[in-house]
This record gives structure tokens, sequence and C-alpha cells, in this order.
């Protein structure tokens, strides 16, 4: 049978939907319905092809990683290389996409919430091209944490607004973000940067990122003739995993690997993996897997990645992995730190945090699989924004 | 005939408007709640609106973002809500008390368990913000079979077709949102209002409270000409805010705003 989610409204199995305001319900149908009429459009479609080609530099590679294959003695490590993106990370692949959007809705301010400052940063490039006003928010919390990022997004002309209530993180900028929209819907479009929120953002998002897929099955097919056996991604929201994943669903022999960020350990309350150890509720507009207590308030959530540090996920993997199409598994902090060594001396690329996860997964994997298999990680971002955190976590000063 | 319709009904046979108050539940602390709820009605509220604290409230404005995250220091819960609720019933038998919230605390409590016991509270009705009609289906049989009101949101964005839709599931009354924003907002447009109640007039026959942008006795009075009930909500919160760690002054200070209100939607022909 052949993989159709969402339904028409939004639903993936018991998850998705619309969750939001009466305020907010007909800007989703106006955009659902622009999206529908759009991605069937050949000059629309040609537009964002020429974009992906020559703004973002796509297609991007699948590098075979040889060092790293040989000293984790198992499969064959394929890396696609998102990292090489414009602006660092697969962030860019959405934010064209929805800035075309934005432009053919007429609108002409953007508004972004962001974790990491990657979508952040992304947003604020598209809407430097394209002459649009941008407002992103970000966490308090994260401001601090990510301050390079906060100053490229300034340098880029966009205002990025610190948000101090609640856990001051990503979910609260979501929250600061969907406030504004409601308030200035008329000429300003949200930018949402993950698979999360409500219908249609999940599946936009999600079709915008496929290309990372759609590039793999090609590639894999030119560089060792035939699929992977296995692809492993890191799942905050979740917008690399489902790129990546998304065109190989229906590929049944493809195993695929979602890696949450485990924190402090998912036995304890210091981590951000709803998949591994939440349950379903609503947030942001949508029902998927949260971390929340027994009163439905969400938890506050702990990773060293700030793009992976949300209670939520996009509702498409709760129903992957509801279904069991696809394999959520947690690393540590730790784990996470270690790999993002291993592959910065190994392969002289240093990763974000958020895809050492990927990694650090990937190398309890590839041993016991032969050489005879393939297996592609995610590389979905470049890690230079988070060399100031990991320094100050290893006590060194800069 | 259940508490709110009486009290719909018997507004309009007096020819006055309904006055709602909002309060959070559990601010500033979970022990004063029933008090000012006593309070509002001494300063003459028709229906009381109970919010439910979220640690997300995503379509409120920063004073009641502060309300909760005060309400859910000292970790106040749906059920202890309920608890209040039913204090309140002790000593108030008529009064409408409506839970204003978001979905997750209920959802993750059950919808099911959720109205039984809110039932027997006393609860009269639920408005759940982030719950439009498209969802709601999984929710109202349960609240309906046990006579409690889903008060449904309508928006100057929503067009005439949901408007009907909206007015074709709702009960109890209907919640006109009155700008485009978050709760405690300031651009109250009286002409855009007034031509949104006319067209959802056509379509029910339902009361229309109006609330968001009402902060004093002007605006309070300038929308009770044309609706049939004011919500106000972040000016009494900002009381409870600045009033805090007096908390033992709160219930007259409330009940005085209220007045104040009251008279003035009472004195516009009454």
């Amino acid at each position: 049978m052949t993989y159709d989610y969402p339904d028409t409204r939004g639903h993936f199995g018991p998850y998705g939907g619309q969750f939001v305001a009466e305020t907010l319900m007909e800007p989703l149908r106006a955009l659902a319905a622009a999206y529908d009429a759009l991605r069937k459009d050949p000059d629309f479609l040609r537009e964002l092809d020429g974009d992906l080609r020559d703004y973002v530099g796509r297609p991007s590679p699948l590098y075979h990683a040889a060092r790293l294959t040989r000293r984790w003695g198992g499969a064959q490590i394929w890396l696609k290389r998102e990292d090489l993106n414009h602006t660092g990370a697969h962030k860019v692949n959405n934010t064209v996409g929805q800035a075309l959007l934005a432009k053919h809705l007429g609108k002409t301010r953007i508004i972004a919430e962001t974790g990491a400052g990657q979508h952040g940063v992304a947003s604020a490039t598209i809407a430097a091209r394209l002459g649009l006003k941008c407002v992103v928010y970000m966490g308090a919390e994260d401001v601090e944490r990510q301050s390079p990022n906060v100053y490229r997004m300034k340098l880029l002309g966009a205002e990025v607004v610190p948000v101090k209530s609640g856990t001051r993180t990503l979910k609260d900028a979501m929250n600061e973000a969907l406030r504004d929209w409601v308030t200035n819907v008329d000429d300003t479009f949200y930018v949402i940067g993950t698979v999360a929120g409500p219908h249609p953002y999940p599946m936009l998002v999600r079709d915008f990122q496929s290309v990372i897929g759609r590039e793999v099955i090609a590639q894999s097919r030119d560089k060792f003739g035939r699929l992977p056996d296995a692809l492993v991604a890191c799942v905050g929201g979740g917008s690399n995993a489902i790129g990546l994943f998304h065109p190989f669903i229906d590929h049944r022999e493809v195993a695929m690997v979602g890696v949450e960020a485990g924190g402090r350990g998912v036995d304890t309350p210091e981590h951000a993996a709803p998949l591994s150890a939440g349950k379903p509720g609503v947030l942001h507009g949508n029902r998927t897997y949260i971390m929340a207590d027994v009163n439905g308030q969400i938890l506050p959530t702990h990773s060293i990645s700030a793009g992976l540090d949300y209670p939520g996920v996009g509702p498409e993997h709760s129903w992957l992995k509801d279904s069991g199409r696809v394999e959520y598994v947690a690393v540590t902090d730790d784990e996470a730190l270690a790999a993002f060594h291993e592959l910065t001396r190994a392969e002289g690329i240093i990763p974000a945090l958020e895809s050492a996860h990927a990694f650090a997964h990937a190398r309890k994997m590839a041993p016991a699989l032969g050489p005879e298999r393939h297996l592609v990680i995610n590389l979905s971002g470049r890690g230079d924004k988070d060399i100031f955190t990991i320094a100050r976590r290893e006590g060194i000063s800069l | 005939m259940n508490r709110l319709d009486k009290t719909f009904a018997a507004l309009k046979s007096a020819g006055r408007k309904a006055l709602i108050p909002y309060i959070t539940a559990g601010d500033p602390h979970p022990d004063h709640t029933v008090a000012l709820m006593h309070a509002l009605v001494r300063g003459g509220a028709d229906v009381i609106e109970l919010g439910v604290p979220f640690s997300d409230p995503m379509a409120d404005g920063p004073v009641i973002q502060l309300a909760c995250e005060r309400a859910l220091a000292h970790g106040t819960g749906l059920w202890d809500i309920l608890d209040m609720v039913a204090a309140f019933r002790r000593d108030d038998a008529t009064t409408p008390v409506v839970l204003m919230g978001y979905l997750n605390p209920i959802e993750t409590r059950g919808i099911e368990a959720f109205a039984e016991r809110a039932r027997e509270a006393g609860v009269d009705g639920v408005l759940i913000v982030d719950l439009a009609i498209e969802e709601a289906p999984d929710y109202l049989p349960a609240l309906r079979k046990r006579g409690i009101d889903c008060i449904f949101l309508l928006a100057p964005t929503s067009p005439e077709s949901r408007v009907r839709a909206v007015a074709h599931l709702a009960s109890g009354y209907l919640y006109y949102v009155s700008l485009k924003g978050v709760t405690g907002a300031a651009n109250l447009d009286i002409a855009s209002v007034t031509a949104k109640l006319d067209e959802i007039r056509r379509h029910s026959e339902l009361p229309v409270a109006v609330g968001f942008g009402i902060r004093d006795a002007a605006s309070a009075q300038a929308v009770g000409r044309i609706a049939d009930g004011v919500v106000v909500g972040s000016a009494l919160v900002s009381e409870v805010e600045r009033l805090q760690q007096q908390p033992e002054a709160l219930p007259e200070v409330l009940q005085g705003r209220l007045q104040t209100l009251r008279q003035a939607l009472d004195a516009d022909g009454g």
C-alpha cells in the first residue's frame, strides 16, 4: 500500500490536525489552498528548483566517509552533506520554499521561531534576498548560548526578539511567533522551521525538505547501484529526518532510525526525547508525542543541542513511530559530544551538535552491519555555531 | 434549561447585558480563587470565566501569561480547579462557571473523565481556545451528554461560511474575539465589531459575548451597546498581578473594578 499522509484535514493517523485559536483557522485554510495550487504549478516549481540549485547550492553531496567506515568496522558510512548548503544546514531548503509561498501570497513580512538559530539565519537570509521584513523569535536562553547566530541574523537585517516567558527556549519562541502571527495576520507569513505546528505546516515543510531524500535515492543508485540499507537522522522537531525519510517510506527494505536528544539520560527528567519517553498530547497546533506532566503542563527539556531542545516532535514522526516504520532511539549529551569529536578528527568535518546525535547512534549500528551494507547519515548542519558551547563545556576559554 | 441558558434568558427579559469577568484559577494562589469568584459575583458578574492555567498559552498576552506562571508555580492542576468550582458551588448555586483554557490539560486527563468530574463540580461550560470546530467532534459528545456547553470563538478573520458552521455546533453563547491579536491587546474597533456581530446574528440565535481589548468602563459600555455580553480579563488580572503580595486586598479591589463596569453597562439603557 502506498503511504499517503496526511489526510485532507492534516491528520497522520491520530496525530497532526489544527489545534489553534479561531483567528488562525482561516489564514491556515488560505495557506493550504495556496500551497495546494502552487505545488502543481510548473512556474513555481521551476523557480523553487532554480533557487535550490543556484542559491542553496543543491544537490548536496553524498560523501563516502572512508576513515569513519574503517574506524567503526562495519557498514559503509555515507554522509548526506546538508552542512554544505548555503547558511550551513538543511533549514534553508524549507525557508526558500516558504518564502516563495509568502511572495506568491503577497505578504511583506515574515516571522520565524528559532532554537539553535539555524532556522532564524535561514529565514533572515531569504528575507534579505527577497526584500521582506523579518522578525525572529528566539528564547532568551538560546540567544545567550547561540550568540554567533544572533549576530548573523542581525547582519542580515532581521530583528531578533529574545523571548523571556516560560522556559525561555524554542517552545516559548514558537508561542511568541504564533502570538505575532495572530496579531499581524494580514501582512505576515509565519515561516515555521520544522515539521510541527498546525496543518498544513507539517506537510509543506516535509515536502520542501524531501529534496534531501530524493537526492539520496538518485545518489545511492549512482554511487553503489542500489538504495541504502539504513538511514539515520537526528530528531528535534524532525524536519531533517522527515526530509531524508519521506521518499523512502514505501521502500520497505530500507531501515530508518530517528535519534532524539537523550540529554542526561531518558531515565532522568533532563532530556528532550518525547518519542522515547513522552506520550501523546496537543502542543503548538497539533497532536503528537510531547513531554508533559500529569496535569498536561509542558515540561522543561534539556539537551546540549539547542536545536533539539523541544518538548514536542512533528506529528508525522509520531505516526511513523506507532506504525513501526521508523525506529526512534535517544543518545545522551556525552555520546553526542564524543561523536562530534570523532567526526571532526576522522573526517575533517565539524558537525552541528544536532547532527552529532545521529552519528552517536550510527556508530552503535555500524559494526553489526557487514561491510557490504550501506548506511546513510544525515549531516544536517555544520558545527561552527557550536564551538563556543563545546569550549565552555570543556573548560576552554576562547 | 441549564444555568447559562437561564442567565442569558433572564438578562434578555430584563434588557440587560451580561458582565463576564475572567480570572486565572490559582492566581495569585489557589487558596484565594474561590473567594475571588464570590467577589466577582458581588461586583455584578453574570457568568464567571475561570482560566485553567497552561504552560504554553499561545493565544494570551503577557498579563495572562504571567497569571498562568503564578498559578503553575503553586502547582494548580485541572482537578484542583474542579475542586475550587465545587467549593464555589456550595455557596452559589446560580452563577454559571465556564472553564477557559487550552486542550492539553483536558486531553491529558481524558475528555470523559474530565467531563464527568466537571459536571459533578458544577461547571456549566468549557471554552477551549485551541479547539476549533474541525477537531471538536472528538470532544463535544462527552460534554453535551452531561449538559456542559462548549463555547466556541469567532474572530474577525472568520468568513461567513465558518460563522455558519460554528453557529451550527455552538451552545451556551458565542464568544466573539474583537480583534486580531492576543488577550489584553488594545486596538478595539467598535465599527468593525458591530458589522461582524450583525453577520453572526444572521446565523445564530445564541447570545454573543465580546472579549479581548475591553479594559475600562468606556470600552465595556461601547461593546455593551452592540453585544449581549462583555468579557473582561486582562484588566482584572492586572490587578491580581499588582496586588499579588497583598491577596487579602484583592476581593474588594476586584469587586470594585467590576462594579464600575457593571454601572457603565447598566447606565446605558439598562
